[in-house]
């Protein structure tokens, strides 16, 4: 059988011996912290006249109070949604008419407004989303609409089985914890944030102490950093303290099953457990072990087994979400119903094998083979580079981190790996999400 | 142009990235180039009929190479739909030098991504690496061109997991069910009715015969383009194109479509009840492809519709009258054959589809009966130009965009997108509504929920 491949095997061994494509040795971009606190991050890249910003806030779900869900998310989509001078519909007006789009969104570690500008209307451009981040009107009306269509998303949801199950993972893994629930809220929660609250959360946590800018396009970097200064040097500086939540309650070591069900041919699987933080060194450990496990598609143990062996499912893979605290750790995967029992027990087949038994010689080089080769694709466009030098700032990875990164991949042994896999993956205890028809699905967990 | 896919890309919804998905759904393929660009990309063809178009793009040290057969989902026939994308799956299976999964392998401990996806139109492939892995990525493709192994075994259990992707993206989601229904009530001559995935029962019963056939029919170099983008020298890479491909032989040119949608003279209605919350509309209306002159006015006229939030569509039924939870359109202009204007929304609680359906409607009129305002066109062509420029960021997007032309209509069609765009008036906007987006040319696929039972 190997003589059989064998050209194919000779041709990509004598390639990877082949010295890779070597990222430039410089920092990622060029970093200036404002008399005010504001960070600003720029990276000049003159090949076409666009200009991509992101401004990160440390306004995301973490920092809602108990009872407040969903009011960091609001704040964040309202920001462009009027300002003290100029109505939702001027705004949008003026955006689309330099072909610019501005938007503006929570996540859970972070809230984000973001602009992509031609280099020549960029004056504009920065005028709209300084306006956005320093005056939001959070006009009545505005709130009332944004409510009434977060409402309907929610409602909306419950016809996607994937995200039924996403949201019953969370809120079982996460409990009350911000990780644990949709970033809209809940209904009820929703409807009852006020203005006031939102002026406050806003108020709170929009300061220039709290958000990092990146500047990624065709900008000369004295220039950007004296229009920054000009539009965002009066910005004041909080005085208000904020509380962050703490980490997430820790899982009792037990397996929880929640079925759900619904009238659908295919069933729908989350099983995971809580994971790790960003910042744990274990990082960069865990994502060898996961690529090998199930975060590197064609290459990983969970697609080999369950879609290519077995046909059982078109989408299958693990990932880690390490934030700001401990994210959880996800098998998700799609299969019709009768084969939902089968597959899961695969999974955890998978999970306890390479606890048991750690990886191969071949799969550690091929892992790190991918992560350090593959590195310039997520450099090689103004909007990837703009979202990299975000993360490294937000999550203070330090902007050599392009540089580093290779090596901190190169380091993994296998014995790091067997010691991740035991550490962080937990087949004894995790919770195991069945949307499906239940009947066809027969679990007998 | 809808188009379905080996992997599914991880999309950021599952980590929590809010409401992004709410952001208008402009379903429009803007040309990407200037004058510039166009200039710099070289065409050849072997003498095996290969079509090769380079571009170089030193900006990155990334180089992407796509390979696209002009076969899609148009070529198929009823009983057999789903073949183009079966066959694509099938082309990771190996081939006599590539064991069966290990193409993907191969491309991935080079630090490279690869993937695949068949339209209506073409089945194309890719792979994208740091710029010193080029030559693998030829040596491959032109292996898997000519000597795929199609295994029965390998075969069949990649038919199942076809159905789980099917079941994933059109049994359990009403939406995309109501779209399926809706293009098969308003093609009724045309292959463009079937389902790229093809229908249940007709991918189930796919055969091995039915793959070899149309392998050896459609993958052949005088069917195909390969396109390089990125950080490399035309002068250095061709004669390795030349290495790969050259001794492939040039087969019969395959068959034809000759199928052609008649006229349109009635306007046609479908319900589709499925277990959902919410209704939901989706209309289209037969208009000509980017062959035909009118094509530049109904691109325009779909970007001031839904080309932004200050769109009609979005400022009348979601801002406005908070009809929609969303809502927009496009114009499925790079077609092989005559396509769809689409408009669709999501009906708030509350609301009505009638009410909905009425108010989309009612924009199409407006647009008819007055003419559009100086600065709203001129919103409009900025907002083309500057997606132009926005589109030129990714090595992917411009190999894709030069290939899809390539395919439709020949590339140097897309030196044609910019002067054309800048050159629509007011009054052919106003002309291409009443003459193409009239009731008689439409289709209405409205989705009423069922209670989810739970």
């Amino acid at each position: 059988m190997i003589r059989r491949y064998g050209i194919g095997i000779v041709l990509s061994l004598l390639l990877l011996l082949l010295q890779p494509v070597l990222v430039a040795a410089a920092p990622l971009a060029e970093r200036h912290v404002m008399e005010n606190g504001l960070t600003l991050l720029v990276k000049s890249s003159r090949a076409l006249p666009i200009v991509t910003i992101k401004v990160m806030v440390q306004a995301g779900s973490l920092w809602e109070q108990e009872g407040h869900a969903g009011l960091a998310n609001l704040t964040a989509l309202l920001l462009t949604r009027g300002t003290a001078t100029r109505t939702a519909a001027q705004i949008d007006e003026s955006v689309d008419f330099i072909g610019a789009s501005l938007s503006s969104s929570a996540d859970r570690d972070l809230s984000e407004l973001s602009l992509t500008v031609l280099k020549k209307d960029l004056p504009k451009g920065l005028e709209l989303l300084t306006d956005a981040l320093l005056h939001p009107a959070f006009e009545q009306g505005e709130i009332a609409r944004k409510m009434q269509e977060l409402r309907a998303a929610l409602r909306k949801r419950q016809e996607d089985p994937g995200e039924v199950a996403h949201e019953a993972f969370a809120e079982l893994v996460f409990g009350g914890h911000p990780y644990g629930r949709p970033l809209e809220g809940r209904e009820a929660t929703l409807a009852a944030i006020t203005r006031d609250e939102i002026v406050r959360f806003y108020r709170d946590h929009y300061t220039p102490e709290r958000a990092a800018i990146t500047v990624v396009g065709d900008v000369d970097r004295s220039e950007i950093t004296d229009q920054i200064r000009t539009l965002l040097g009066s910005w004041s500086k909080g005085k208000a303290t904020v509380k962050r939540a703490a980490e997430p309650t820790p899982l009792p070591e037990k397996i929880v099953v929640k079925k759900i069900n619904r009238s659908v041919t295919q069933a729908n699987i989350v099983l995971g457990h809580q994971g790790i933080r960003r910042d744990n060194p274990d990082f960069y450990t865990v994502t060898v072990m996961n690529y090998i496990l199930g975060g590197g598609g064609f290459s990983s143990r969970l697609v080999e087994r369950i879609r290519e062996e077995k046909g059982w499912a078109y989408d299958v893979s693990s990932q880690f979400y390490p934030g700001l605290e401990r994210g959880s750790f996800q098998v998700v995967l799609q299969t019709k119903n009768e084969t939902a029992g089968p597959a899961v027990q695969e999974v955890v087949r998978e999970l306890r094998r390479i606890r048991e038994q750690g990886v191969t010689d071949q799969e550690l080089a091929d892992a790190k083979a991918h992560l350090t080769g593959s590195f310039p694709l997520r450099l090689d466009t103004n909007a990837k580079l703009a979202g990299l030098i975000s993360i490294v700032e937000y999550y203070t990875l330090g902007l050599d981190y392009a540089d580093r990164y290779r090596s901190l991949i190169e380091a993994v042994s296998k014995e790091d790996i067997l010691r991740v896999a035991r550490t962080y993956l937990k087949p004894e205890g995790y919770v195991l999400v069945v949307v499906a028809d239940q009947a066809k699905a027969a679990f007998s967990e | 142009m809808t188009a379905t896919m080996r992997q599914r890309i991880q999309h950021l919804q599952r980590q929590g990235m809010g409401l992004a998905w709410m952001a208008l759904c402009v379903i429009l393929a803007p040309g990407l180039v200037d004058a510039q660009v166009t200039a710099r990309v070289k065409e050849s063809t072997l003498e095996n009929g290969l079509k090769i178009l380079l571009l170089e793009e030193h900006k990155a040290p990334v180089v992407t190479v796509h390979v696209w057969y002009r076969v899609g989902a148009r070529n198929e026939q009823p009983g057999t739909t789903g073949l183009s994308h079966l066959l694509e799956h099938m082309m990771f299976k190996g081939t006599s030098k590539v064991g069966p999964g290990q193409f993907s392998r191969i491309i991935r401990r080079n630090g490279g991504r690869d993937n695949a996806f068949t339209s209506e139109d073409y089945t194309g492939y890719f792979e994208t690496f740091a710029s010193d892995r080029v030559e693998l990525a030829l040596e491959l493709e032109a292996d898997r061109m000519r000597n795929l192994v199609i295994d029965q075994k390998e075969a069949e259990a990649e038919k199942k997991v076809v159905m789980e992707e099917r079941r994933l993206r059109t049994e359990d989601d009403p939406i995309s069910a109501l779209r399926e229904a809706m293009g098969a009530a308003a093609f009724q001559a045309h292959p463009y009715r079937q389902p790229i995935i093809g229908w249940m029962t007709d991918i189930e019963g796919l055969a091995r015969e039915d793959l070899v056939r149309y392998y050896n029919t459609y993958y052949v170099p005088n069917n195909a383009v390969l396109i390089v983008v990125g950080d490399f020298k035309s002068d250095e890479l061709l004669p390795k194109i030349r290495h790969h491909f050259g001794a492939i032989p040039r087969a019969a040119n395959p068959p034809v479509v000759r199928a052609v949608e008649p006229e349109q003279r009635g306007e046609r209605r479908l319900v589709l009840r499925k277990e959902a919350e919410l209704p939901f509309v989706f209309m289209g209306y037969h208009v000509p492809n980017l062959k035909h002159p009118d094509n530049f006015a109904l691109e325009v006229l779909a970007y001031i519709l839904s080309g932004g939030k200050s769109a009609r569509i979005y400022k009348s039924l979601v801002y406005e009258k908070q009809l929609a939870l969303f809502a927009g359109g496009g114009y499925d202009r790079e077609s092989i054959d005559p396509n769809l204007f689409p408009l669709y929304a999501s009906v708030m609680p509350g609301k009505t589809a009638d009410e909905v359906e009425q108010a989309l409607t009612a924009e199409i009129e407006r647009v008819k009966n007055e003419s559009i305002p100086d600065r709203e066109l001129q919103k409009v062509k900025n907002q083309i130009e500057a997606d132009f420029l926005f589109g030129q960021d990714s090595v992917f997007n411009l190999a894709r965009q030069l290939a899809e032309y390539e395919i439709i209509a020949g590339w140097r069609a897309w030196e044609a997108y910019l002067p054309g765009i800048r050159a629509v008036t007011a009054a052919d906007l106003q002309r291409v509504a009443k003459v193409y987006l009239t009731p008689d040319h439409r289709t209405v696929a409205v989705l009423i929920p069922e209670k989810i039972k739970k």
